[in-house]
């Protein structure tokens, strides 16, 4: 199998006069596992089936392997869909699921069933060839469905949220296998989903999306330490985001003032005084103690402890800031533990903080 | 089933008094019998006695003046020995094959359309609403209503003729077997579009997508995915057609002007003569036919799902 790369250039859908996606342009290199990560409705399943061709596109053009294949229907587009319910049809066996576009392609039966077993005991199934679907667990389902997606030799893999329908102990051991998967076909995968975990567990490329635009698009570690702005630093959950209005700059910080009346600085190009900016500071960063120097820290009220094994989260107001999440190291809490109610000191050293961007509206 | 429970709670709530709980237990049992009841009233009322008793009847003897309580198979020997009978039953079955097939492809089509082609439900509740429409008259009115359109001055006839097209007009139209299917495919196709429209209205849109990621085409996708879905649906719209065919005598009398016969319309007429124990054996041969043939197109199609 051979990978493509998927080149997506100012696609935009619309339905009536809703826009689910809204000129967006992506590329997605050759071999990459690429998640599309965002809340229900930002626009990522239909970007999904835009590429598999099972939407149409407004306005725009896709291309796969250097080809254009915006108007193709999917079965020419070399790409393979696994789909959210897996799909599979319930009233066939396993080998005749798998063998399925074989059959349609008018592959003697002979054939198709022999390479049909063979997909399914590259997926370890071939034990169960002749059940039906439906006396499958959630865990073989999506292995037959991917025997299916599998068999027709794709370039690129499109899965649709390929992980909601299973427990999580479950979701854990199949995402493991779907990048060994991944790894040994080497070609494109693009995975849809909404969990911040599965696309740090897999992606090469994390599709950052919301309200139908791109928020930023990266490899795993630059959306966690850097993201782009303020909505991605909220959804990936691991960032405080503080909202100022910048009152001065110097020496690469930024110095604002939070409502409340708090100034604090953070690190980032020069800007004019007066502008609203967001700024993101890692919870697992923040310490409990005086700031070393003025701008790097707050004093603030603990509203909420929650112990959760190697580290403990806690939830703090105060300085004009309503929800301030500290996540502190077990051994680090319990040697000085602090209770709910209590006023303490927090900061951070310089480079924790750091201006976050905006998309241009 | 609820009255149960509370039965059940009630005596949870107790002290533990064996006599009083084993009394209740009882009383709980009873409970459950005692809601059964009236649904088996009625039917053993309604349906199994009648059966019962044309199975009795049908075994009695009759003579032009009465009917005599007897055990004979008489009424039995003759119907089945009679070449009358045998080419009644064809004919019957021939109406049964033709009406099955035409309203199995017209109910799907019609059914496919308001499944995958109308987009919103509303809409689609309309449509089936139309659908039913012809069902606020009279069966008998409706049948009737054919008569003028396909009489020998009737519309058709008379639309041709004036037309040009042909140059007398045609006779077969109204009082042949033309008449009759013609007739019993406009009274019964709607009991196939009801449950072949629930079949497809249930099948995953997903399927239909995966079937098209997969490289098939619309036929492909009609033949390999949607059919074999809707074939539960297929077997009750059948199950329906076949035996309101096999039990049709009015269509029959009417739509063939008594040219015809059908297995109900012998009935009819074995009635009017008074030979009620005749019509009965005739009853139970019908009876038994239509079961086996329900249980051949049960054996084919599994419909556990759909009810």
């Amino acid at each position: 199998m051979q990978a493509a790369e998927i080149d997506i250039v100012s696609v935009t859908k619309k339905y009536g006069s809703a826009t689910a996606v809204d000129g967006i342009s992506l590329k997605i290199p050759a071999g990459a596992y690429c998640c599309l990560l965002g809340p229900s409705g930002c626009g990522k399943s239909s970007t999904l089936r835009m590429i598999a061709g099972h939407e149409t596109i407004s306005d725009g053009d896709i291309r796969l392997g250097g080809k254009v294949v915006t108007d193709f229907p999917p079965a020419r587009r070399s790409t393979a869909m696994m789909f959210q319910s897996y799909a599979l049809f319930p009233h066939m066996d396993l080998i005749d699921n798998v063998a399925f576009s074989l059959k349609m392609k008018g592959v003697e039966k002979g054939e198709r069933r022999a390479r049909a077993l063979e997909m399914l005991k590259l997926m370890q199934m071939e034990a169960y060839a002749t059940r039906r679907p439906a006396q499958l667990s959630g865990g073989q389902q999506q292995r037959v469905a991917l025997a299916r997606a599998l068999i027709t030799d794709p370039e690129a893999l499109l899965l649709d949220e390929p992980l909601s329908a299973l427990d999580p102990f479950l979701k854990i051991r199949m995402r493991a296998e779907l990048k060994r998967l991944q790894k040994s076909l080497g070609i494109t995968f693009v995975h849809v989903t909404h969990s911040q975990d599965e696309a740090m567990a897999l992606a090469d490329l994390i599709v950052v999306m919301n309200d139908g635009r791109i928020e930023q698009a990266a490899a795993p570690r630059e959306v966690f330490e850097r993201p782009a702005t303020a909505f991605v630093a909220r959804f990936m959950g691991d960032h405080n985001v503080v909202s100022g209005r910048v009152t001065g700059h110097g020496d690469g910080l930024v110095t604002f003032e939070v409502p409340g009346g708090q100034t604090l600085v953070a690190s980032g190009r020069a800007m004019e005084a007066g502008r609203a900016v967001d700024v993101g500071i890692r919870t697992d960063r923040v310490r409990i103690g005086a700031a070393e120097s003025q701008g790097f820290g707050f004093t603030a009220i603990v509203s909420n402890i929650e112990y959760q094994g190697a580290s403990v989260k806690l939830s703090v107001t105060g300085a004009g800031i309503e929800d301030f999440t500290v996540i502190t190291d077990d051994a680090a809490f319990f040697a000085s533990p602090v209770i709910v109610g209590e006023a303490i000191p927090l900061s951070w050293a310089a480079g924790d903080a750091s201006i976050l961007g905006a998309l241009d509206s | 089933m609820t009255a149960a429970i509370v039965e059940d709670e009630a005596q949870m709530e107790k002290p533990a008094k064996p006599a009083a709980e084993r009394l209740g237990r009882l009383a709980a049992a009873a409970a459950s019998y005692l809601q059964a009841l009236p649904l088996t009233l009625i039917l053993g009322f309604f349906f199994v006695l009648p059966i019962l008793t044309i199975i009795i009847v049908s075994f009695w003897d009759y003579d032009f003046a009465g009917i005599y309580p007897d055990f004979m198979t008489m009424n039995y020997t003759d119907t089945l020995g009679s070449w009358v009978t045998w080419k009644t039953y064809l004919n019957t079955l021939r109406y049964a094959a033709i009406v099955w097939v035409l309203t199995l492809v017209i109910g799907f089509c019609v059914a496919y359309f308001l499944a995958f082609h109308v987009r919103t439900a509303a809409m689609q509740m309309v449509l089936f609403l139309v659908c039913t429409v012809p069902f606020l008259t009279s069966n008998i009115i409706r049948m009737i209503s054919w008569i003028p359109v396909l009489g020998r001055n009737g519309l058709v006839n008379s639309t041709l003729v004036q037309a040009g097209i042909i140059p007398a007009p045609i006779e077969w139209l109204l009082y042949s077997d033309f008449a009759v299917v013609l007739a019993m495919v406009h009274l019964y196709t709607l009991f196939m579009v009801t449950p072949i429209f629930n079949t497809l209205m249930r099948i995953d849109r997903s399927l239909i997508e995966a079937a098209r990621d997969a490289g098939a085409s619309g036929w492909q996708t009609l033949w390999n995915v949607i059919i074999p879905l809707a074939k539960p649906g297929m077997a009750i719209g059948t199950i329906f057609v076949v035996t309101l065919v096999m039990a049709d005598f009015s269509t029959v009398q009417v739509m063939s002007g008594g040219q015809s016969a059908s297995v109900a319309l012998m009935m009819k007429n074995q009635m009017s003569l008074l030979q009620y124990p005749a019509a009965a054996a005739n009853a139970v041969v019908l009876l038994i036919l239509v079961l086996l043939m329900v249980a051949g197109i049960l054996r084919v199609v599994d419909i556990r799902k759909e009810l």
